[in-house]
């Protein structure tokens, strides 16, 4: 199936929870509304002839320039992605999902930004999702248990943030 | 007080127990490094397990992002420290891929050649400390002493035993020095017939075989729900690996190759050596499968050695010469997954174009999927066997806390 027939065929069934696709990226990604993500991936799961059984990787990604003036040269506002490598174990193919956030919830700074969990569909999201809960800052709802997973349960921030500052201390270790 | 029991032998029924909470870990010897269980127990039975990870973590991620590239191949060593050369190839494949570099079949080959050794030593450790979990010491010494000859050979390539940062961005450091293929296949055609010892002091053994097989039984749909990846997959019969089933550009490294998928098939394993029977107690999926793959695959990446070895001495042109250490990176991003010998190694690049210096580098690990599933194998368990389907996830701790 082309690529561009396959994201007709996902407009068809979700209407506009598929917000958009790029073809000309070395992994071609279909871009899904948080609202509509579970449903896709629930589809793209169960689907006989797609059958996306193996979830690979969650990832976090910010796009944020704390620098004003390097970030009056990029071609983007500031957001955060979360981005899904899905892959078929009997079709032998792989797709890529991205859910694209505001970096902040409601734009007020320190509230995260949601996104609903896709636990129910894939177990391994689990343990994906809190790592990009704990790193990226971006909260999973509907988790079961969204804790953090690398970092100890009482550290400030979320490291991956672009924004993040390094504490200068902690329990009365040094920094930097 | 009117108590109706089904089965008049119980006569303690007034003895209550209680359950507990018992700490394993983070400085259990059979923690494979630092992990840290808490297993609620009543009597002997483990009624749940749940892992506190992230002793080791250093956000290698974040780092990478402060890096280029290529300076960021010393910090994927440290990921899988037990195949670091495998890690290597995983990140230097993903920045290949971003930057649409191609290879000459030279350098191809010394990959192959370097990374199959590689996942022998690895598999090696895995299997002298699932030993030692299981409270045998000597396969341990004689699982070092071969990995010992690899690291000396590794060591003539790169200098370095551990942490080798060789396979780089654009091909490797260098290229194999003169008379290190002959030292190679001696090495190779001595430790052949030593792999039978070892069946025959583990795979085979009669203690060994009570305490792993039909533990810990994973599903080959679970296997597949949690992620689990590599010879834990193929351990519950799913016949996936990505130096067969992956991206193009990974798998046209193995290109005419002659090797097959470690995997029960049709209720047998492949017959290409001569491998000691499965023992009748074995339930595919148990520990005892997941480790009689890890066995086999020592076989099948001699074979697949021996096969680099004539490709490389056939082949001519460059072995590869890495990228500048500044080299600016293209705009985009780019996903690649390979086969390292705990699983799936991922490794995601993305760019903005800019510079040398990635966006954001992300590490998908195949240990942290593996030990994932933990809490669902262990339910219901006894103690004793906890240590027994851990250690048969083979995992190490610098890949999953990264």
């Amino acid at each position: 199936m082309s690529g561009q027939a396959f994201v007709e065929r996902l407009k068809k069934v979700f209407g506009d929870k598929i917000t958009g696709a790029n073809f000309a990226a070395i992994d071609p990604w279909v871009d899904v509304a948080p609202a509509g993500l579970v449903e896709v991936c629930r589809y793209l799961r169960d689907e006989p002839d797609l059958r996306f059984d193996f979830l690979n990787c969650i990832s976090g990604v910010d796009y944020f320039e704390p620098d004003a003036k390097k970030a009056a040269k990029n071609d983007w506002q500031p957001h955060t992605e979360v981005v899904y490598h899905l892959s078929s174990l009997p079709k032998k193919t792989s797709l890529v999902l991205k859910v694209i956030l505001p970096r902040w919830k409601n734009d007020k700074p320190g509230e995260l930004p949601e996104v609903p969990s896709v636990t129910g569909v894939w177990s391994t999201a689990d343990w994906h999702e809190r790592e990009v809960f704990d790193l990226s800052g971006v909260r999973f709802t509907g988790h079961p248990d969204l804790r953090r997973i690398l970092c100890p349960e009482d550290w400030v921030g979320h490291p991956l943030r672009k924004d993040y500052e390094m504490p200068l201390e902690y329990h009365g270790i040094r920094g930097r | 007080m009117a108590t109706q029991l089904d089965d008049p032998r119980i006569i303690e029924f007034d003895v209550r127990t209680d359950e507990m909470l018992v700490n394993m870990g983070p400085q259990h010897p059979s923690t494979h490094g630092v992990l840290r269980l808490v297993l609620r127990t009543d009597g002997e039975v483990v009624s749940e397990v749940t892992p506190h990870i992230g002793y080791l973590h250093r956000c290698a991620e974040k780092i990478g992002e402060n890096l280029t590239a290529r300076q960021w191949i010393p910090y994927t060593d440290r990921m899988d420290y037990l195949a670091g050369m495998n890690m290597n190839l995983g990140w230097a494949l993903a920045v290949e891929k971003l930057m649409n570099l191609e290879l000459p079949e030279k350098a191809r080959h010394l990959r192959v050649l370097i990374v199959e050794m590689n996942r022998i030593a690895s598999h090696l450790v895995g299997m002298g400390a699932y030993g030692l979990d299981l409270g045998t010491f000597s396969p341990f010494l004689y699982a070092f002493r071969e990995r010992e000859k690899i690291l000396d050979l590794f060591e003539e390539v790169c200098g370095a035993r551990l942490t080798y940062s060789y396979i780089t961005v654009g091909g490797a450091t260098a290229d194999l020095p003169t008379g290190w293929i002959e030292t190679c296949e001696r090495f190779l055609a001595q430790l052949e017939p030593v792999i039978e010892e070892y069946h025959a002091l583990l795979t085979t053994n009669a203690i060994f075989v009570r305490r792993t097989a039909g533990i810990g039984i994973l599903s080959p749909e679970k296997a597949i729900d949690y992620g689990c990846t590599g010879p834990v997959l193929r351990g519950s019969g799913v016949d996936h690996d990505l130096r067969r089933d992956g991206e193009q550009r990974y798998t046209e490294m193995y290109d005419g190759y002659a090797f097959e998928v470690i995997v029960e098939k049709n209720g047998h394993y492949p017959k290409d050596h001569n491998y000691p029977a499965v023992p009748g107690s074995a339930v595919l999926g148990d520990c005892w499968h997941r480790f009689y793959v890890r066995m086999l695959e020592v076989m099948q990446s001699i074979d697949l050695v021996r096969q680099a070895i004539d490709r490389y001495s056939m082949a001519t042109g460059s072995w590869g010469e890495p990228i500048k250490l500044t080299e600016k990176l293209p705009k985009g991003e780019a996903y690649l997954e390979t086969e390292a010998p705990r699983g799936q190694m991922g490794f995601y690049v993305v760019s903005s174009g800019s510079g040398a210096i990635p966006w954001r580098v992300r590490a998908r690990s195949s240990s942290f999927c593996n030990l994932s599933v933990t809490h669902d194998l262990c339910r219901g368990c006894l103690i004793a066997d906890v240590p027994a389907i851990v250690g048969s996830l083979d995992i190490v701790m610098g890949e999953i806390d990264r």
